[in-house]
């Protein structure tokens, strides 16, 4: 039998960036430590940002502002459309306005012990630190967030946590903080200072001489494949969630950015911790393109059941009281509805494994609002949730104000992403990776609220500060032109992709394909993994692959805006990028947060971490599609949150 | 269900278009109208046609890729955007126009596709604050009353797809620029630009090709966020006041 465990165990890696001393100190002291450019030379310099949501357009506006000279990229119509701005819920910030016991610590505390201690101290610190200048600086740009009468600013409380910190504009929260970015961004584009390429996508990144350089991008609309050139590149290009196909991102959002990188040197952390989000609408059949999450917030309120009996096909309202099981609030009776995600999840797929799940084929919870109605009226919950609950009418012709909404969890989020030091730079000099692009700040597990966070944390204040450094360190790098044969090659091998892909004329689509893949891996690498199922994921990815090169049929020509042969290029990169997902879930034989090994669990079914084993972060190496790659350990040391079994109960 | 559907076909933004006509069937009520046309494309390219380009991405309504008029409505019957309308608003045997928003400041690109990129340049025209990163005061420095916080949220709402100007017989795009100008002016920290940002935006909203307002009311009837109809003549207002301001200085 082939041993489908093929990786190879490199030297491991150390972050050589974060400073030491107390963990309140360091942001400060890398900011000092950091080299400056002078603010007449700044313009001389060029970096391309790829991707404009939360973290990319937070950091094209910042960059220009600070006076580099930007070129953005984004494969949407506009800059205004990137993914962020289908988050709901809120943006988390320790401004203890609440006086409720907040602080930067408690924070910090939190998102380590949320992320199951799978995250870098120093980096989760400074996120909280920062958390609070970037209220400051969303308010100044004049995001609408939710306000008292007072004319103070709304909190409202998250899963995972017991303080009230997270800031919201109502259910659009993503929304206005990325056209906050975006105005800001399109304030440095009228001034000059930001050349923006909508429609644009990037196809690879040009690494000359050991540092990132440039890249090769495709005009969707003319389809001319052209490149770029910089003395830095930043990936702001998102997660990778659609790799499961059904996911709750947006159609494009894709991992090309990111695998083009990894193929280039850039390392790979962590791709194995992906984000199963609790509240989603379920699907209703096999015509389905995406899911929909239903925010958070709603568990504030809400109320998650299921029947105790096996098979109950009652409506809801026939089922009485005592023949319900709040099974969060008897499982977990002090955070009840609001456990992290990932605890949450496990949960509904355990109550509907066991024949208990609701709605057509049992793939689903009740989220139930009656006594919410009861106690604040149908005018309060409509006030704070009715977008929420239109929404989910119109998907699924039932009125949640009457019946209980139905839930099922879907993908999210992914924490892994491009690995990065302290400063967010990748393996490969000069690129940088931001936002969910790169692995840093989530561990094995995120809070709600915190890829806001997180994102603008990246794009508004880390980066900025941190990339003065490289350039500073590389003042006068040689001009790099189309015609070096490194830009030459990656331009052929880009063309040559694309060519293949549109000449093979087999007889299946990209879409049969890309649901194909999805379905192997939210069946062997979703919810919950397990040995055998992975070496099963393991053994097809390749057949698929091989069978994708044979049969993959794409209409039209390159020199066209030709929406297959996007989607096709995406799904190649897919192929490799699941195929690390399992391996680095397969290796890691432990539960942790969002990635639960069913071997490695308590005895009440509750993840059990082996932090003797596993208490690091796994970066790895690309070697070739379908080679072993190279596992470089980078361990985590805990000096403040020492590592306890999660208890949420 | 089974469907007729009568689709705008464009190779290219210099090419001619024309109606063309498909049948789809074993179309479900639970589907949403793009999930009908990722059914009809899939057929398309088996058959080894070119299939239907269309905007689309985050399929929430939020995004505002989508852009259809269907059946001579801007996203459709339903006052929603185009990812959200499902099939169970039509009936078994229907046939469905389908075309691109029509204005001549968003150009075909390809099918269904358009250029909204007129869109982009009037937010580059003053639909921001100018306030740098780092510059922020603390965010209670300044409290807003929840009234005038609840009316910039109510503006700031828009989605930016472009409904309202497919919808206007003139091509107008007054409620896309007015949903700007009353978010941000209504609020203390967008007072500054108050004056600049009102008359740069409409002059540039002129120097696109939009068409002129006449309050017929259709932009407001299409819009999937229910910008009101009189977000346009807070904006006059603005501009008037502006426009005096300006000129006495």
């Amino acid at each position: 039998m082939t041993d489908y465990v093929n990786y190879t165990t490199g030297e491991p890696v150390a972050d050589g960036t974060a400073p030491d001393g107390p963990i309140n100190e360091r942001w400060d002291k890398r900011r000092f430590e950091a080299k400056l450019v002078n603010p007449a030379n700044r313009r001389k310099h060029t970096v391309i940002v790829v991707g404009t949501g939360l973290a990319g357009g937070s950091a094209g506006a910042t960059l220009a502002e600070q006076g580099y000279h930007v070129v953005q990229f984004c494969y949407q119509d506009s800059p205004r459309r990137a993914h962020s701005i289908a988050a709901q819920g809120g943006i988390n910030a320790a401004k203890n306005y609440r006086n409720d016991g907040d602080s930067v610590h408690r924070l910090f505390y939190d998102t380590v012990k949320g992320g199951d201690f799978r995250a870098r101290e120093s980096n989760v610190h400074r996120l909280a630190q920062i958390s609070v200048e970037i209220i400051d600086q969303c308010v100044a740009q004049g995001v609408p967030f939710a306000r008292e009468y007072g004319g103070l600013l709304d909190t409202r409380s998250f899963g995972g946590v017991q303080v009230s910190r997270t800031f919201y504009a109502r259910g659009q929260t993503g929304q206005q903080l990325l056209l906050g970015a975006y105005q800001a961004l399109s304030r440095q584009i009228a001034a000059g200072n930001v050349e923006m390429h909508p429609r644009t996508e990037m196809l690879d990144v040009i690494v000359v001489d050991g540092r990132a350089r440039g890249i090769v991008a495709r005009d969707l609309v003319t389809g001319k494949i052209d490149t770029y050139f910089a003395d830095a590149v930043v990936l702001a290009s998102g997660g990778y969630g659609n790799v499961f196909y059904l996911s709750t991102n947006a159609m494009n959002s894709n991992a090309t950015a990111i695998w083009r990188a990894h193929r280039r040197g850039a390392w790979f952390a962590n791709p194995c911790f992906t984000q199963i989000h609790p509240t989603c609408i379920p699907r209703t059949g096999d015509h389905q393109s995406k899911l929909t999450l239903m925010s958070e917030s709603l568990r504030n309120d809400g109320r998650i059941w299921v029947p105790r009996a096996k098979g109950d096909t009652r409506p809801a309202h026939q089922i009485p009281e005592e023949e319900r099981d709040y099974y969060l609030e008897r499982i977990y009776p002090s955070f009840g509805n609001l456990v992290p995600r990932d605890i949450a999840s496990r949960a509904a797929k355990n109550v509907c494994d066991e024949g208990r799940g609701v709605g057509p084929g049992g793939q689903g919870v009740y989220l139930d609002f009656a006594d919410a109605i009861r106690r604040m009226g149908h005018k309060a919950v409509e006030a704070k949730y009715g977008n929420l609950f239109d929404m989910y009418q119109r998907i699924t012709d039932e009125d949640p104000y009457q019946v209980p909404m139905r839930i099922y969890p879907a993908v999210h989020y992914t924490m892994g992403g491009l690995w990065v030091d302290y400063d967010l730079q990748t393996t490969v000099p000069g690129l940088f990776a931001v936002g969910e692009a790169n692995f840093s700040d989530h561990g094995a597990n995120r809070l709600g609220a915190s890829a806001l966070m997180q994102g603008l944390a990246d794009g508004y204040f880390v980066l900025p500060a941190t990339i003065n450094d490289y350039l500073a360190r590389h003042p006068h790098q040689e001009a790099v032109t189309h015609e070096h044969p490194v830009v030459q090659d990656v331009l052929a091998e880009t063309e040559d992709r694309l060519n293949l892909l549109l000449s093979v004329d087999g007889d299946r689509t990209p879409d049969s394909f890309h649901r194909e893949l999805g379905e192997l891996m939210w069946e062997f690498c979703g919810m919950a993994r397990t040995d055998a199922g992975l070496r099963k994921a393991l053994e097809r990815i390749p057949q698929i692959r091989e069978e994708f090169w044979r049969r993959i049929k794409v209409p039209g020509t390159g020199e066209e805006f030709n929406q297959s042969l996007e989607k096709a290029n995406r799904i190649v990169d897919y192929l490799e990028l699941a195929e690390l997902m399992c391996l680095d879930a397969l290796h890691r034989a432990e539960s942790c947060g969002g990635h639960f090994r069913e071997e490695s669990q308590t005895p009440d079914g509750e993840a059990a971490r082996d932090d003797d084993e596993f208490a690091y972060a796994a970066a790895w190496e690309f070697t070739g599609t379908g080679d072993a790659p190279v596992l470089h350990r980078e361990d985590l040391v805990f000096e403040y949150v020492h590592p306890t079994q999660r208890s949420y109960a | 269900m089974k469907l007729t559907l009568r689709v705008w076909r464009q190779p290219n933004a210099d090419a001619d278009g024309a109606m063309s006509t498909y049948e789809v069937d074993g179309i479900s009520s639970d589907m949403s109208f793009l999930e009908m046309l990722d059914t009809l494309n899939e057929e398309l390219i088996l058959r080894g046609e070119d299939p239907v380009a269309f905007d689309h991405d985050c399929r929430e309504g939020i995004c505002g890729a989508c852009s259809l008029v269907i059946n001579g409505d801007a996203h459709g019957p339903e006052r929603t955007t185009t990812c959200q309308l499902h099939m169970r608003s039509f009936a078994d045997g229907d046939t469905i126009d389908i075309e691109p928003w029509r204005a001549s400041a968003f150009p075909v690109i390809k099918d269904l596709v358009v250029d909204r990129s007129a869109f982009d340049r009037i937010i580059q025209a003053g639909g921001y604050v100018s306030a740098p990163t780092g510059s922020a005061p603390e965010a209670h420095a300044t409290a807003v009353p929840k009234a005038d916080a609840d009316f910039a949220f109510e503006h700031a709402e828009c989605i930016g797809c472009g409904a309202c100007v497919a919808a206007c017989p003139n091509g107008a795009a007054m409620l896309f620029t007015s949903a700007k100008v009353n978010h941000l002016n209504v609020l203390p920290q967008g007072a500054p630009e108050r004056e600049t940002r009102v008359l740069d935006m409409v002059a540039q909203m002129d120097s696109e090709g939009f068409g002129g307002c006449t309050l017929t009311g259709e932009c407001a009837t299409a819009c999937p966020k229910g910008i009101p109809l009189v977000s346009i003549t807070s904006m006059n207002r603005e501009w008037l006041r502006a426009a005096r301001k300006v000129g006495k200085r």
